[in-house]
């Protein structure tokens, strides 16, 4: 049982840095002259008003979950896989190339999205292989070899686009025509427009993740991976494969995320799709300190915030950067991570887990130090 | 030579200074052992305070050109140095992952610049204007390239010898580089381990916040979104891995970046022109150039293929390439530091 103290404690730490971060963004509402609670309500009804903006919600929420979970792996084999974003984009990439040239009839269309879908993981594999070869076997860091392969797909797929893949009729760098309607995801309802074959598909993938993670050897070694690399390769983990299968599986996520953004929420492949949710992932799991179970939840809320946000903009009383809805998201993170240290600096539960942290450190520094 | 060759190169050096000071910034900090990865959103929230400051100023009427720019200066600077500090402090006080705050920070000054920087889009705004240097503009050559820019740029020719001497010349230089190095042994001979990592953290900061100001004031005047120079952040930490942490190497490669840059927009302009013969080809796709060459830079001084491909070289010559190509960071970056 913990004490009052200590459960007090930890509420406090709960709920501070929401608190903390909702004022700050109040305050920076009231500085640029507007009502925060219009904000709140604004917000609010975008996200929820209708059916139709839950769809939008569940929307941004199945590639943003879709990456968090492959994030979860990476982060877990101590990798930081900042080329997500480009993952995404690669497996949006791939998908429409699929779109555009496998032309099957209406009648296989569940065929020719899957395929498509398959695909897209392909594409995200394939850009997190180059990502992953460069950091295992070239020693370049992944964080900037990920900014750069972000940043190359990105050009890659403006020159798609005002190039070869251009609408015969006023080709500009918007995007391309429509994909056909077989390739295209189909929308539940008019009034609640998912795809629920998607919706399954992040539900599997979050559970056979979870199971991997936790109940097989592969799980284990990643873990090891992510501890320590030196100890991991004398214990007799293969580090590089094991380094290399997580950038596959969140690849491959990723990849399916970005295939989901231009076979169902643009209907074609415009500049940027990706919408920079890869980097909201990543956000996800900072904020989590990396542990599954409660990425679909914060996700959620995540895309709630997201989708609202757009109403911020043609609110007639508001006329609001949407970017406040980054802000808020950043600002939560931030504090969550910095109230963790505040708590673990001045109101340390036990003594024994200060010496775990500090154990845990000194494997760090070992690990740079190679 | 080609006078109009010489403007070019000019301008080059021009546009390479928000790079310059910023990687700089980022090798002092680093050599004191701390990552600020902020610096890509660092750089944009940096520049549009820089600009709003300079431009209300501009708006009272009551202060002359050179104090609206130093208050938008002076602004930008406190801006990048505060990012900093607290990079500083969630690491050496709250014991966090430096590049997890500096990631977060990143993202969360982004946005914060995007959200404040709406209401000062696309309006004109101080510029810092052009100086000429007397005497030494009239240098042949020279002249033309270095010496007819403005004080910004005069200031990073400075800054990068400074830093230079203040590393390698100096008794606090020494103790910057071993509290980067070995802050164990800088701590047992007496060197305040923690209070110079703020210090320095502090420093860098601070001219990060003042490459923000030399985009908004005057490489890129005013504010857009998306900002101007999205991604240039990524690329002044690529240039202080690829510069080793050494200042002269580090401007040489952001002087590279920059030239580079130069070259892809002044061919997507004009065309490409070999032989009097026009070639054509998509030329968005020289826009993967910078980051080709990130990738490229990197994979040179990371080591894995260095190593590989200089097992074919003779001995002789092994040795010697490999100290110049080489770069290894200092060994206790990006780790925490306790006094026991």
């Amino acid at each position: 049982m913990k004490s009052p103290r200590a459960l007090a404690i930890q509420v406090g730490f709960l709920i501070l840095p929401i608190a903390i971060s909702l004022a700050v963004a109040a305050a920076l509402v009231i500085a640029v002259g507007r009502d925060p609670l219009e904000v709140v309500d604004a917000l609010w009804k975008g996200a929820f008003k209708d059916s139709r903006k839950l769809g939008g919600v569940v929307n941004f929420w199945i590639p943003l979950t879709l990456v968090s979970i492959g994030l979860v792996v990476t982060f877990r084999a101590g990798l930081w896989n900042i080329g997500v974003e480009g993952q995404m984009m690669m497996g949006a990439v791939f998908a429409s190339w699929g779109a555009q040239y496998l032309l099957l009839p209406e009648s296989l269309s569940p065929l020719l999205n899957v395929m498509l879908i398959a695909l897209s993981a392909l594409g995200g594999m394939f850009w997190g292989f180059v990502v992953g070869f460069l950091k295992i076997r070239l020693g370049v860091n992944e964080i900037f070899g990920g900014v750069a392969l972000n940043a190359l797909v990105n050009v890659i797929s403006i020159y798609l686009i005002s190039g070869p893949w251009q609408p015969r009729i006023g080709g500009s760098a918007q995007g391309t025509e429509p994909f056909p309607t077989p390739a295209l995801l189909p929308e539940f309802s008019p009034t609640f427009p998912v795809n629920l074959f998607m919706i399954a598909l992040v539900i599997a993938a979050f559970l056979i993740v979870m199971i991997l993670l936790n109940a097989t050897r592969w799980g284990l070694n990643l873990k090891a991976v992510g501890a320590n690399m030196r100890s991991a390769l004398l214990l007799g983990v293969a580090t590089e494969r094991a380094s290399m299968s997580a950038f596959f599986v969140c690849g491959a996520l990723a990849g399916i995320g970005g295939a989901y953004r231009v076979l169902f929420t643009f209907d074609n492949l415009r500049p940027l799709a990706s919408g920079g949710i890869g980097f909201l992932g990543l956000l996800v799991v900072l904020l989590l300190s990396i542990r599954l179970l409660w990425v679909p939840l914060i996700a959620f809320a995540f895309a709630a915030i997201l989708t609202g946000s757009t109403r911020l903009q043609i609110a007639p009383s508001l006329k609001l950067d949407s970017s406040l809805a980054g802000v808020l998201q950043g600002m939560l993170v931030l504090f969550v991570i910095l109230f963790h240290g505040v708590q673990e600096v001045f109101f340390p539960e036990k003594e024994i887990h200060h010496r775990d942290t500090e154990s845990t450190e000194k494997s760090r520094v070992e690990q740079y130090e190679q | 030579m080609n006078e109009e060759f010489l403007n070019t190169l000019g301008s080059i050096i021009g546009t390479a200074t928000p790079l310059v000071i910023a990687s700089l910034g980022e090798t002092i900090t680093e050599r004191a052992g701390v990552v600020n990865l902020s610096l890509d959103g660092s750089l944009a929230l940096a520049a549009v305070t820089g600009f709003a400051a300079a431009w209300t100023a501009q708006q009272a009427g009551v202060l002359d050109l050179p104090a609206q720019l130093a208050v938008g200066i002076s602004a930008a600077m406190l801006v990048g140095a505060l990012i900093a500090l607290l990079v500083g402090f969630s690491s050496i006080k709250l014991r966090r992952d430096q590049v997890a705050v500096g990631f977060v920070l990143t993202l969360l000054a982004a946005d914060l610049a995007r959200f404040l920087g709406a209401d000062y889009t696309r309006i004109p705004g101080p510029q810092i204007t052009r100086f000429a240097i007397p005497v030494l503009e009239e240098i042949p050559v020279l002249g033309i390239v270095f010496f007819q820019q403005n004080l910004l740029v005069y200031f990073s020719y400075i800054l990068m010898f400074v830093v230079w001497f203040w590393l390698f010349r100096t008794r606090g230089g020494l103790a910057l580089r071993a509290i980067g190095e070995r802050p164990e042994a800088a701590y047992a001979r007496g060197a305040p381990v923690q209070r110079l990592r703020y210090w320095y953290t502090f420093v860098g900061g601070a001219l990060v916040g003042l490459a923000g100001a030399a985009y908004s004031l005057n490489v890129k005047p005013g504010w857009s979104s998306p900002p101007a120079m999205q991604g240039d952040g990524w690329i002044a930490l690529a240039i202080v891995i690829f510069g080793g942490w050494h200042p002269f190497r580090v401007v040489l490669g952001a002087y590279l970046f920059a030239a580079l840059r130069a070259i892809s927009g002044y061919i997507q302009t004009n065309g490409l022109w070999i032989f009097g013969q026009e070639i054509s080809f998509p030329f968005v796709l020289l826009n993967t150039l910078p980051w080709l060459l990130m990738i490229v830079t990197l994979l040179i001084v990371s080591g894995g293929l260095t190593e590989r491909l200089l097992q074919y070289m003779p001995r002789a010559v092994q040795r010697r390439l490999r100290a110049f190509l080489r770069s290894d960071p200092p060994r206790a970056l990006g780790t925490r530091f306790e006094a026991e």
